[in-house]
């Protein structure tokens, strides 16, 4: 009786160890977003707070401007704004019906050998360093966008969206690959025992019970294209100034503006920078919104 | 009278595994036939033999021949083709999900009906042929997850009934529900009967002897005894049919 007591109070004392050790854990990534938000933030805002030491900025010139030279003092970040919605929205238009189908194949139709291939083949690909994604993109795709551009250079809109598309890939398979994997096999048998064909089944019953699980690889993929820098730097064109206003006009994405520059800018110019960050964060805290809106209620929770 | 199906040698593997040994069965149209037997001797194997389920399964083997009105279900039949000739459903109840009438319209749009005053009737007809009709008339557009198990169970059953099978197969359709929900279930498979011909596996033996025409009895992956449901009731031939049924097996 006597030794169980003890042997509870030390079970007791364990519990009580492991439980802060995880604590302990988890609040080093909290408080790494914190830090990094704050930073970003807090160095991000100065220009326009009034009476910063470095010089003030409009924060409307900033966010409304078509031009970004540091040496002559303008900081405007509009067509860098659009550049990268505009890359992101074609890396997803063309990236999530390949990414889906994909999965379908991997999840539903492949013999089993072609799994063997095409899954290991999808996760190198998402191991593979950005820069070299870049390199690729260099070496062959704004190649051939040269030779079918009104332009005089490859790197432009569609080379970024090219490179994003296949970047986002991984992302989209695999998510929705194990959204379609939890579907319960009793849908599927419902839908055969009903003389439906496999096809009709995937894309009436399969994938509308995934659809949420699709919806966050969508929204995952989104984030990884808005902030993907090293691979679109090498293929953007990364102009000074301009709306793009065709596939083959260049763009300078946020991420690519703060990469390109940071090592060198001081003063006024370094906040900028800064700001720019503020801007891509905020995008990324809104798409982190949609998607834990997206996956309430979803199989990835 | 002809039969509905005839089974001949029907032999099923799953791998190296054999689970059906030699079945031979004749089961005539507009009767239930209850299959009984104990946990693992091959009762949902053998009623998914019947509408090529099991093909979906990787490994399975299949020798021998089921007859489908005369024509071998294997051979001669294109598998979606019988699966809306023969109708299932499951254990546990799966509306699909999305609204009831999205569920029950489901296999006539996958086969090709698109008028929507043609699949409103269909619904409606199929709805109240299972008894699910003045529950769910005025929710047809919600959700079908969101009613009960036993609604649920009849609206699989209306969509089995929706493609108008000839044959329905029930693998212990009554297992997961309320004795009342299982009694409006049971009462609806003798109404059916009068169309169309209904298998129905079950482990409840006053369900078997409630509702069926015939019983077959299964152990370990053969058929020992089928008969009038009466007779196995009554005066079982075999020993292992008596024990069972008394309750003094498995
Ligand atoms: N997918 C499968 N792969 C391999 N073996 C299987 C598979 N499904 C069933 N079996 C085996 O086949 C035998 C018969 O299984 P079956 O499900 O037909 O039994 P049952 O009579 O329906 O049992 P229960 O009353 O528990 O539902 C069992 O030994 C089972 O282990
Ligand atoms: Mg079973």
């Amino acid at each position: 009786m006597e030794n169980n007591m003890k042997l509870d109070k030390k079970n007791e004392l364990k519990e009580k160890l492991a439980h802060y050790l995880f604590l302990f854990n988890a609040t080093v990534a909290i408080i790494s977003v914190a830090a990094i938000a704050f930073f970003v933030f807090y160095r991000g805002l100065q220009p326009f707070i009034p009476g910063n030491a470095e010089g003030n900025y409009s924060l409307i010139d900033f966010l409304s401007g078509l031009e970004w030279r540091p040496s002559i003092g303008k900081f405007g970040i509009l067509y860098m704004i659009v550049g990268s919605l505009l890359a992101t929205f074609g890396a997803i238009i063309l990236g999530v019906p390949v990414g889906i189908l994909t999965a379908v194949f991997i999840a539903e139709l492949a013999p089993k050998w072609a799994k063997t291939i095409i899954k290991p083949a999808v996760e190198m690909l998402a191991g593979i360093p950005s820069v070299l994604y870049g390199l690729f993109g260099l070496g062959v795709i704004v190649p051939w966008i040269m030779q079918i551009s009104p332009q005089a250079q490859g790197q432009s809109l569609l080379a970024v969206i090219f490179v994003l598309m296949i970047m986002i890939l991984p992302t989209v398979i695999t998510i929705t690959e194990s959204a379609i994997n939890s579907v319960p096999d009793a849908y599927r048998e419902g839908s055969y025992g009903l003389g439906a064909t496999k096809l009709y089944t995937i894309f009436k019953v399969v994938l509308p019970a995934a659809r949420s699980g699709i919806l966050a690889g969508v929204v995952l993929g989104i984030g990884r294209a808005i902030g993907e820098t090293m691979a679109v730097m090498l293929v953007a064109g990364n102009p000074i100034a301009g709306l793009p206003n065709s596939i083959f006009s260049p763009i300078r994405p946020l991420t690519t503006n703060i990469a390109m520059e940071m090592s060198y800018a001081f003063g006024l110019h370094q906040e900028m920078l800064f700001a720019t960050g503020v801007v891509l964060f905020v995008f990324i805290i809104l798409i982190n919104l949609i998607l834990s809106r997206v996956t309430r209620g979803s199989v990835l929770k | 009278m002809e039969n509905k199906f005839s089974i001949k040698n029907l032999d099923m593997y799953y791998g190296d595994f054999q689970a059906l040994k030699n079945i031979n069965m004749e089961i005539k149209p507009k009767e239930i036939t209850s299959l009984i037997g104990p946990s693992g001797c091959g009762k949902s194997t053998f009623l998914r033999t019947l509408n090529r389920m099991n093909d979906l399964i990787e490994g399975v083997r299949v020798e021998g021949e089921v007859l489908l009105d005369g024509e071998d279900i294997y051979k001669e039949i294109d598998v979606t083709k019988l699966r809306t000739r023969i109708g299932m459903v499951f254990q546990k109840p799966n509306p699909f999900p999305m609204s009831v009438y999205d569920n029950v319209a489901y296999g006539p749009r996958a086969h090709g009906i698109k008028k929507k005053s043609e699949l409103d009737e269909i619904v409606e007809r199929s709805l109240k042929r299972a008894a699910i009709w003045d529950e769910v008339k005025d929710r047809i557009k919600r959700n079908a997850l969101s009613l009960s198990g036993g609604q649920q169970q009849r609206i699989c059953i209306a969509r089995a009934l929706a493609v108008e099978p000839e044959v329905l197969l029930m693998d212990e359709p009554t297992s997961a529900l309320d004795p009342i929900s299982t009694l409006k279930v049971e009462d609806l498979a003798e109404e059916l009967k009068k169309e169309i011909t209904i298998i129905i596996v079950t482990h409840n033996m006053q369900q078997a002897a409630r509702i069926s025409d015939k019983t077959a009895f299964f152990l370990n992956g053969e058929l020992i005894e089928f008969d009038e449901t009466d007779f196995i009731f009554s005066t079982p031939r075999d020993k292992r049919t008596e024990d069972y049924i008394t309750g003094r097996f498995g």
